[in-house]
């Protein structure tokens, strides 16, 4: 059974509309990405889904439950979590207060949220070094791990990434997407909009193409980095051979 | 000398009233960007409805110290839960319109409380009942220290700590913190920022009760209007200390009280707000952002 499921949502900006009416699913332990160029419509994708913007017509389910008209911070409650674009982490706040506000739904039982906290910290050692360090004098790389790492605390059963590698050098890149494939693994289903189709494509166990507010193609990963037309487009025309 | 320190036991007094007011301001204007003109007519609100818990309360003959805490309590819950109420009608349905719209709204909410009272109260002067605190006191390098004075300021610094260990240590505190700062990214936590709003008001409103009991207990009179020019002082020592910064709020309330107590003194009381609102203009040219402010404000 799909563990979400947006099936015709229009957003609008004003009277531009942003999202023409798109459908997908994400299932239970899965990664999908979610491929585009600029403008097409990704972040708003994510923003409709976790309540963020309101979308005008149209359902999304998560879990069994119509979640299209529910507030935000009673979505995060119900098991998904976003980590948006430009990783909005609180800059004012040291490292540790960002990871307790993402135990914030936890805070009637702050062991639980200390424990979660340091699991964190286990994954993601630099965190630990710079706990009491403002967030906002982080490098790129470590204010994207904090960003994650903050997400995870409430363990969430779908996590929605917004271009995580965005701004970062090669080697962190590789480091994003080996904890995007560590997170998978601990049984969390992900949706990943990402710029870096390639490395997408090569995490991810499906895909959709969205092209101004519209999905116009999907298919498995493997076939899409495959596709002529997603080559031309995504993966700067040469044939992917890595795969 | 001993005038001097007379004048700062004094400014102490009244500043610590400002900067539970102070508090306030910096704190609603860090969370949603608003001067809430109307807290300064919350402190009076604060101020007649400790007034009417004394009346009733000596009327049914409870001692004193009963009447004084009773008075305290009522007036800061029913001033907190009032914040709220305006919060939810009247600035929630306007926080994403245009900052003009908003603030008008709050004159006129001020323009409400101001008449309003005038119409409950009448527009002349009520006063506490005479001795009903103790005029006792010590002396200290010279100048006369009255335990009321000390007591009211060591409330008001307890409250104030309390308000500071609060927004710094609990998870709703640091809530607040959060989403003054980013509040989309806030309810990516889950954090209920409507609810949180709604706790910053009601503790801004029962601090200013706190407050306007305390201030019309020392001066023993009160009026519909005092919230007005309390409003001004306020703002600015939440200014001076730069707006948004809790302990800026409280340095900056007592260093207004300080100020206006000496140039009262040593100058003139009629030139002593003069005095206050150049320092405000001058703090606004020379460091706009006050003396612990360091963060530029403007991000909306
Ligand atoms: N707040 C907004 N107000 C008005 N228009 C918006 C707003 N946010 C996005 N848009 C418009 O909606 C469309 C989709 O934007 P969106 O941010 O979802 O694209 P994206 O696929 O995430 O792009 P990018 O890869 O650059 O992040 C764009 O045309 C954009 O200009
Ligand atoms: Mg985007």
């Amino acid at each position: 059974m799909a563990l979400l499921e947006v099936q015709d949502l229009h957003t609008f900006y004003g009277s531009i509309e942003a999202l023409k009416g798109i459908s997908f699913q994400v299932d239970e332990g899965e990664i999908v990405a979610l491929l585009g160029s600029n403008g097409a419509g990704k972040t708003t994708t994510l923003r409709s889904i976790s309540g963020l913007e309101r979308a005008r017509s149209g359902s999304v389910r998560f879990a069994g439950q119509e979640i299209q008209r529910t507030a935000a911070h009673r979505i995060v409650q119900l098991g998904l979590g976003h980590v948006p674009e430009g990783r909005r982490i609180f800059v004012n706040l040291t490292v540790e207060e960002n990871l307790m506000l993402g135990g914030y739904l936890l805070r009637r039982t702050p062991h639980e949220v200390q424990l979660r906290r340091d699991e964190v910290f286990e994954r993601l050692p630099r965190l630990l070094e710079r706990r009491h360090q403002l967030a906002g004098t982080l490098s790129g790389g470590e204010q994207q791990m904090l960003a994650i790492g903050r997400a995870l605390i409430t363990r969430p059963r779908l996590l929605a990434l917004d271009e995580p590698s965005m701004g970062l050098a090669p080697i962190l890149v590789q480091a994003i997407f080996h904890t995007i494939a560590e997170i998978r693994k601990s049984g969390t289903a992900i949706l990943l909009v990402e710029q870096n189709a390639r490395q997408a494509l090569r995490l991810a166990d499906r895909g959709y193409v969205l092209e101004t507010g519209s999905i116009v193609l999907q298919d498995d990963a493997k076939a899409l980095a495959e596709n002529r037309r997603v080559q031309a487009a995504y993966l700067g025309g040469e044939p992917e051979v890595a795969l | 000398m001993s005038v001097f320190v007379q004048y700062l036991v004094n400014g102490l007094t009244i500043g610590s009233f400002y900067a539970l007011v102070a508090l306030g301001y910096t704190m609603i204007y860090g969370i949603i960007r608003l001067i809430n003109f109307a807290h300064g007519d919350l402190f009076m609100v604060g101020a007649f409805a400790g007034w009417l818990v004394v009346a009733a309360a000596a009327g049914m003959h409870l001692p004193v110290a009963m009447q004084l805490l009773l008075a305290l309590l009522i007036a800061m819950l029913a001033v907190g839960l009032l914040a709220m109420g305006i919060e939810r009608v009247a600035y929630q349905p306007l926080l994403k319109s245009s900052r003009l719209s908003i603030l008008i709204t709050a004159l006129g909410v001020s323009l409400a409380l101001e008449n309003g009272a005038m119409i409950a109260f009448g527009a002349g002067f009520d006063t506490f009942p005479a001795n009903i605190l103790p005029l006792t006191g010590f002396h200290l390098f010279g100048a006369q220290v009255g335990y009321v004075q000390v007591a009211m300021f060591a409330l008001a610094l307890l409250l104030m700590v309390g308000l500071y260990l609060f927004v710094q240590f609990t998870p709703v505190g640091t809530a607040m913190r959060a989403l003054s700062f980013d509040q989309d990214a806030a309810r990516l936590m889950g954090i209920n920022v409507e609810g949180v709003v709604l706790i910053t008001f009601l503790l801004g409103g029962s601090l200013a009760a706190a407050s306007g009991v305390m201030m019309g207990l020392y001066y023993t009179q009160i009026n519909f209007m005092m919230g007005f020019l309390m409003g001004l002082r306020a703002f600015t020592a939440a200014v001076l200390g730069g707006i948004g910064n809790i302990p800026g709020a409280m340095v900056g309330g007592l260093l207004i009280g300080v100020l206006q107590s000496l140039s009262a003194g040593y100058i003139s009381s009629q030139w002593q707000d003069v005095i206050v609102f150049a320092v405000l203009i001058l703090v606004l040219v020379f460091k706009p952002t006050g003396i612990f402010g360091e963060r530029v404000v403007e991000r909306m």
